[in-house]
């Protein structure tokens, strides 16, 4: 069970990228899929390796993510 | 688990219309943010410029007006005064405040009127399709300056918040961007900060975001924040100009 996730809402993604540029764990592509508008939603690679940091949200202009953190 | 960072509800669930990699989305999501968490969004009344952003008010969860084109300023002035218990703030574009909004503007900030604005600079027009505008940078490329903005025939940038900055009214006057997720957490603070002010009716905030225009760049949405990190914010320098409300402590 991963500590930390991360959710793209697909149709609402339009494949700018920067999530991809600015995720610092490096775990944000964009999917070879087509989305409901035509274009290439991010997809995580790796859920484990989520610091739940935000950074993708953050820079979203959609918002297209929804990061849940563990409980502390 | 819990949710930390969720579309909030100060946004309505219209997809926006906005190019991929435009700032607009996150300046509006900020704003939308704040509405929520200074618990203001019932009483607040946005005013939604002319340019990209002119569909501001299908995507904002508030009450919204559509003025004439730069008279922003002016309308949410007598909003402000009719209604002094409303939380007003004025998004504008920079063709829309720098351009033909000019005067209403200075005016506003000079009589510091009690309203926040929060000003988009992407150094062009976006909406008509890459023109030049008042605060494009000397020799950069638009559709009516293919081969650089020309100083001598087109004359020099607007620098808004510099000229601001000059007059006695304003109480707050703060130039931040987007173009990284530290940057948006600042502009999250300085826009706080410009309603805060309002709340307690102190007077006139601006705050200039320096924001992406991918498309009429010729950029990757990459590409242009590296531009806003390489030479935007060299021209536009990113600082707070003012602030009077720390100097009366």
């Amino acid at each position: 069970m991963p500590k930390n996730r991360t959710e793209v809402l697909v149709d609402v993604c339009k494949g700018c990228g920067l999530c991809v540029e600015f995720c610092p764990k490096k775990i944000i592509r964009l999917s070879d899929d087509i989305n409901s508008s035509g274009y290439h939603p991010a997809e995580i690679i790796d859920q484990e390796k989520c610091i739940g940091c935000g950074f993708c949200y953050l820079i979203c202009p959609e918002p297209a993510m929804v990061i849940y953190r563990e409980e502390r | 688990m819990r949710k930390v960072y969720h579309r909030p509800e100060g946004l309505t669930d219209t997809l926006m219309r906005y190019c991929p990699g435009c700032g607009h989305g996150i300046i509006h999501r900020i704003i939308a943010e704040l509405l929520v968490e200074l618990n203001i969004r019932e009483r607040t009344v946005g005013i939604a410029p002319v340019g990209c952003s002119v569909f501001a008010d299908e995507y904002f969860n508030c009450d919204m007006i559509q003025p004439a084109h730069g008279r922003g300023p002016a309308v949410a002035t007598g909003l402000k005064r009719a209604n002094p218990d409303l939380i007003v703030f004025s998004y504008q574009g920079d063709g829309d405040l720098a351009a033909i909004g000019t005067a209403e503007i200075v005016h506003a900030a000079a009589r510091n009127e009690n309203f926040t604005v929060i000003f988009v600079n992407n150094a062009i027009y976006g909406m008509t399709g890459g023109q030049l505008a008042p605060t494009t940078l000397p020799n950069m490329v638009s559709t009516t300056t293919p081969r650089g903005r020309n100083t001598k025939l087109a004359g020099n940038p607007i620098r808004v918040c510099e000229l601001l900055n000059s007059l006695d009214g304003p109480v707050y006057i703060n130039r931040t961007s987007v173009h990284t997720p530290q940057w948006v957490l600042k502009t999250k603070k300085a826009i706080k900060r410009g309603f805060e002010i309002q709340m307690a009716k102190k007077g006139f905030a601006l705050i200039e975001v320096l924001s992406m225009c991918p498309t009429n760049w010729r950029m990757s949405p990459i590409e242009s924040s590296r531009w806003i990190e390489e030479v935007m914010s060299k021209y536009y320098e990113l600082k707070l100009f003012r602030d009077l409300t720390k100097e009366e402590k």
